[in-house]
């Protein structure tokens, strides 16, 4: 039985990725989309420069979330997320959450990333098993 | 121009992915997963693990390898220089470790066009190599200016 109550805040993670960031995540998770890498082509499609992958914030988000079972990757049962902002290497990202139902060991988490004022994952939903 | 529609109910042959045990260690770097259950075979027995566990969003390095194929798909006609990914879900069961062989099979579930958009709702299922469940993902990618 969790002891988590609805309204309960998450732990506030906060990262600040460097800018060799996005070069390490695309080895890692093989996705070597130039807009992520290559500030020159990001520039030339129109981008302010290169930017972060999206699942690298979402990975935050999981990060941040699963922290309230101390980071037992069994906790995190359900990831959704939706991307809107751009995120930037080199500016801090911010993921929050807030307790949105408690059904015994089942925590169900409204969450956020944040880089400055902009909102880079919005809606999303975790699901968290808290023994 | 419509969005092509007809590769709704479309499924991908599986792809499958062998996990080694330094992809998940430079995975978890990459992506700040500190506990030692992603780094150490012994940290991740003790834990309860069959052995080194990747950490949960490694799901996207082996559903990679059948979203690939999905997207570039010529029956879609996706754009990729106009596409950005919407929206994503991940639901997890049994954890992924070192020497586990996943195979993912991709189906596109829904396309269609709002505000002058195309949306692209696709469903991975991966399964381990005793056919338990390890994920299931549902990735929206929108494609502007259809």
């Amino acid at each position: 039985m969790s002891e988590m109550k609805t309204g309960d805040a998450v732990p506030v993670l906060r990262v600040t990725p460097d800018k060799y960031l996005p070069y390490r995540y695309a080895g890692a998770s093989g996705d070597f989309n130039p807009i992520h890498i290559d500030p020159e082509f990001a520039k030339a499609v129109g981008l302010p420069g290169n930017i972060l992958h999206g699942l690298w914030m979402m990975a935050q988000v999981a990060r941040g979330n699963a922290a309230v079972a101390e980071g037992d990757p069994r906790a995190l049962k359900r990831l959704s997320v939706q991307f809107r902002g751009m995120g930037f290497p080199e500016q801090e990202l911010i993921v929050t959450g807030t307790v949105k139902e408690v059904d015994g060991d089942r925590v169900v988490i409204d969450t956020v990333a944040t880089q400055a004022d902009n909102q880079v994952i919005r809606n999303a939903e975790a699901e968290v098993h808290v023994p | 121009m419509p969005v092509k529609t007809d590769a709704i109910g479309k499924q991908w042959p599986a792809a499958a992915y062998e996990v080694g045990a330094e992809k998940i260690r430079e995975f978890a770097d990459a992506v700040g997963a500190a506990n030692p259950v992603h780094r150490e075979h012994e940290a991740a027995r003790a834990a309860g693990f069959r052995d080194l566990v990747a950490p949960p969003m490694f799901c996207v390095v082996y559903s990679a390898r059948a979203m690939g194929p999905a997207i570039l798909d010529p029956d879609l006609g996706i754009n990729l220089a106009t596409m950005l990914h919407g929206s994503q879900e991940f639901e997890w069961e049994e954890p992924v470790c070192d020497g586990d062989v996943i195979s993912t099979t991709a189906t596109c579930k829904e396309i269609y066009e709002k505000d002058g958009k195309g949306f692209y709702v696709f469903e991975t299922i991966s399964t381990n190599q005793e056919g338990e469940r390890t994920v299931k993902g549902t990735w929206t990618n929108i494609v502007r200016g259809v």
